[in-house]
């Protein structure tokens, strides 16, 4: 039987995502669901991110599995210079999936070759994070109660952010959406993604800073500008405090907007907003274990 | 090509019975279409020569290897660094067909991905690449799903 992983968003259907959501429905109404009793589940974080980490274990706790694994290479055989490929060989004997997030890109599409179970990228460098993009998706249609018709404002680094890019993807398979996209001109929305939109038709505007054009969002997704990605660091100090969400901008808002933010936010959300009913990026880290335990039950066949 | 040059030509490199002649290569990738169609293996008789004079590339390489006849698979991963190479099938001495390369719809090992950050280029992967654009000559990663540009190209 061909074995079920996620390692990139296109690795699904429409039809897959509203599997995933409505399952991550169910589990939000009853979380604790025992369809993991008796399997475990590797959980190889190459890379440490406390976030995704503990966001999966809980969920894999939730679903009644028991855990392996570590949350960093120093702790593991990687430190004495053992290859993906015999850890993941090595690891697919014990367990019945693993999850992983490694910080060479490709390496969780390798790592499903290798392995005789189901991989789960929890994050390949800056290549994929389809997991994310799910959650974002179950935020969406919670909030705004359908993925269709959905104007949405995309703020910060378009140009690395690989959680916007997998989000415009994703959305793009639903009915009309339409994309905004604010940032500076270092940190674009990539070519590629528009020239992707144009042959799908889909409507696209760019704009170069924050005005009343939010007024019409549903949905505003908010990014990290993060300094590194800036070859000149002037160039960071010019655009750094420009993408700066704040409480007083919100004002004439449409009532069922709702901000995300894949976080760790820096200071691109003022934590003024934090009280706005609109803000939504603690509820959607949340939604997120609802969501891992849909993505194992859907992956393991278990609902 | 001028009929002195095809005569000079042909005395520079012998005539086959059987086999296959590889024309228009460029000179600088002989080597690496030797080694692309692991010709270092074959045991039969095969000459080879480059740098010859050659109107439309100034210069080209020439390759011919007695008593083999390659697959179109086989022959189509040279595409990437011999675009405009010809293929001529001799049997007893006479052309009998003439073959052009094509670039495939998949690149297998050959090329190495230019992300450094890429899986296949820190552990031992053999690379694949999705080929989205044939001209000019863009590869997807299988792995890290970045594109490789000709002008990125490096083969492995």
């Amino acid at each position: 039987m061909k074995k079920n992983d996620l390692i990139s968003i296109t690795d699904y259907s429409k039809e897959d995502y509203l599997h995933i959501l409505e399952l991550a429905a169910d589990f939000e109404k009853n979380p604790n669901q025992r369809l993991l009793e008796g399997k475990v589940v590797a959980s190889l974080f190459f890379e440490p991110s406390t976030r995704t980490r503990l966001s999966f274990e809980t969920a894999i706790n939730r679903l009644g599995g028991r855990i392996i694994g570590f949350s960093d290479a120093g702790s593991s055989s990687v430190s004495k210079g053992e290859t993906l490929h015999d850890t993941i060989r090595m690891v697919s004997n014990y367990v019945d999936l693993i999850v992983m997030r490694h910080h060479l890109e490709g390496s969780a599409r390798y790592a499903a070759e290798v392995a005789d179970v189901p991989v789960i990228n929890a994050g390949d460098g800056a290549n994929q994070h389809p997991t994310q993009t799910l959650l974002d998706m179950y935020s969406i249609l919670k909030t705004q109660g359908t993925l269709d018709n959905i104007n949405i404002f995309m703020i910060g680094d378009l140009k690395y952010g690989r959680t916007v890019h997998s989000l415009l993807m994703a959305l793009s398979e639903f009915e009309k959406p339409i994309f905004n996209f604010i940032a500076p001109e270092e940190l674009a929305m990539p070519e590629e993604y528009k020239l992707f939109l144009k042959e799908k038709g889909i409507r696209f505007f760019e704009h170069t800073e924050i005005n009343e054009n939010i007024n019409h969002a549903d949905i505003i997704y908010m990014t990290r500008v993060q300094k590194e990605r800036f070859m000149d660091p002037i160039e960071y100090e010019k655009v750094k405090n420009v993408y700066i969400l704040r409480n007083n901008m919100l004002n004439d808002t449409k009532p069922n907007m709702r901000i995300l933010h894949p976080l760790p936010r820096i200071n691109e959300i003022h934590p003024d907003v934090d009280k706005n009913e609109k803000a939504y990026y603690f509820t959607q880290a949340k939604n997120g274990v609802y969501t891992r335990q849909a993505i194992i039950a859907h992956i393991l066949n278990l609902k | 090509m001028s009929d002195s040059l095809k005569k000079k030509l042909k005395l520079k490199v012998s005539a086959i019975n059987d086999g296959t002649v590889i024309d228009h290569i460029p000179s600088e990738n002989l080597f690496k279409v030797i080694s692309i169609l692991g010709l270092e293996k074959v045991k039969s008789q095969i000459t080879f020569g480059f740098n010859f004079e050659s109107e439309k590339m100034g210069s080209k390489a020439i390759i011919k290897v007695s008593d083999v006849f390659f697959e179109d698979d086989e022959i189509n991963k040279i595409s990437l660094i011999a675009r405009n190479a010809k293929l001529n099938i001799i049997r007893d001495y006479e052309v009998v067909e003439k073959r052009v390369v094509e670039v495939p719809d998949k690149v297998i090992g050959i090329v190495k991905c230019f992300n450094p950050k890429c899986i296949t280029n820190n552990e031992e992967i053999t690379t694949y690449f999705n080929v989205i654009s044939k001209n000019p000559l863009d590869l997807k990663c299988k792995y890290c799903e970045k594109i490789t540009h000709e002008h990125q190209m490096v083969i492995k």
